[in-house]
């Protein structure tokens, strides 16, 4: 299978782990992550104002790519994800915007067509999550793991469509699949602070400390999380358990870890 | 500056939002993480422009304490996602020239060797023009 892959700006610099063990792991998946030609920075977080048109162009430009080669648009960045999946909608049901951004197409307009996925989704709807459990070779069985899906991979649910917002599975399917134990936690799906760390670094402490605290609290040894900006956050602020990209695990646990430099 | 008339209205067109549907049950201020650090909270976002008392929100540093966590878009009882109030707010005041509230001389002063680009592409998305 073959997949329009959006790495974006943070995988390509200081999430290269991210982007590296992606690949890694699509391949032993038989998935192939053809990275979208020219693909430009997504912008980080969704602006809601729907009179704001240039900033969406580098996801629009994306999402046409992908459809006008039939394949889905896979993110594995919960930023990108959630910006892309955003904008597509807001294409789909938003027929003033779209006529506004269709200005800017030099060719055949788009609505909103294409499939966005993220990782996450492509392992367990595209792949699925029997199949990857049968190809783990390294079983990570034992291992107390704790998902953190933080804001930006659930909401807004309307959008998003991944999971229930409130009582999430997938990511602790996806630890299952590996052999380990999943760690259910309040905090899991509330916020590390985000870009706050600029303004406000005491509340990206306290935001992304709450969480720590919460999952350590049930039983965790280990975080993994989708998004750069959640990792960064709670690692600046005294995580005392490893905070590692759910890509990273994944690669472990099919055996594909090895002989990287990053 | 302008008129309240002209204020609700812009803030209005801007978020989408119907401010009327609120029925201020307070959940999305609730649900708020970024609720300590505000003078003004989401429900009195969505209270203050129905009623088109837009000025203290144009001049009060709640605009740029908001997450982006979407909490109370999805957690609002009445479906009037409240974070695209702030959100209109925000962009209302950051729109003017030199409102900018960060430059580019700012982020060295933010940067360390982890900070990853997303950080600061987000940062510049919410808080410039
Ligand atoms: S949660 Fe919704 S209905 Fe309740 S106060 Fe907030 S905006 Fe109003
Ligand atoms: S989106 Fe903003 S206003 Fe709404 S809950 Fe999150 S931080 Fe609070």
């Amino acid at each position: 299978m073959k997949v329009s892959y959006f790495p974006g700006c943070t995988l390509k610099n200081k999430a290269k782990d991210l982007d590296l063990y992606s690949y890694k792991s699509a391949s032993a998946l038989g998935v192939t992550l053809e990275e979208i030609e020219n693909w430009q920075c997504c912008g980080g977080v969704f602006t809601s104002a729907d009179d704001e048109v240039a900033t969406k162009l580098s996801s629009v430009r994306a999402l046409k790519y992908a459809f006008e080669r039939n394949e889905p648009l896979v993110t594995v960045c919960s930023a990108c994800h959630n910006v892309i999946k955003q904008t597509n909608y807001a294409m789909q049901t938003n027929k003033t915007f779209a006529d506004k951004v269709n200005r800017y197409m030099a060719e055949d307009s788009y609505n909103g067509e294409a499939e966005v996925y993220h990782y996450l989704e492509m392992l367990r709807d595209l792949v699925g999550f029997d199949t990857l459990k049968e190809k783990v070779v390294n079983s990570l069985k034992g291992k107390k793991i704790a998902a953190y899906y933080g804001c930006l991979l659930l909401r807004p649910n309307k959008v998003m469509r991944m999971d229930d917002p409130e009582n999430p599975t997938i990511m602790e399917d996806f630890i299952r699949a590996l052999g380990a134990d999943a760690v259910v936690y309040a905090k899991r799906n509330e916020c590390c602070g985000g870009y706050i760390s600029v303004e406000s670094p005491d509340s990206a402490r306290r935001n992304s400390n709450a969480v720590v605290k919460n999952a350590k609290a049930a039983g965790a040894e280990m975080i993994i999380t989708a998004c750069p900006l959640c990792k960064y956050n709670l690692e600046k602020n005294g995580a005392d358990i490893p905070v590692v990209y759910f890509t990273e695990l994944l690669a472990e646990a099919l055996g594909v870890k090895e002989d990287t430099n990053a | 500056m302008h008129n309240n008339r002209y204020l609700r209205d812009e803030i209005i067109r801007i978020s989408g939002v119907n401010t009327a549907k609120c029925m201020k049950c307070g959940k999305c201020s609730a649900t708020c993480p970024a609720y300590d650090e505000m003078e003004y909270h989401p429900h009195q976002f969505v209270n203050m422009v129905e009623s088109g008392d837009i000025t203290p929100l144009l001049n009060s540093d709640s605009l740029y304490k908001c997450l982006s966590c979407f909490a109370c878009i999805d957690r609002c009882p009445r479906g009037v996602e409240p974070a695209k109030v702030v959100e209109a707010v925000r962009l209302f005041a950051v729109r003017k020239q030199g409102a900018n509230r960060m430059t580019a001389n700012d982020v060295p002063a933010i940067v360390d060797e982890d900070t990853p680009q997303q950080l600061l592409v987000s940062a510049f998305r919410k808080y410039t023009k």
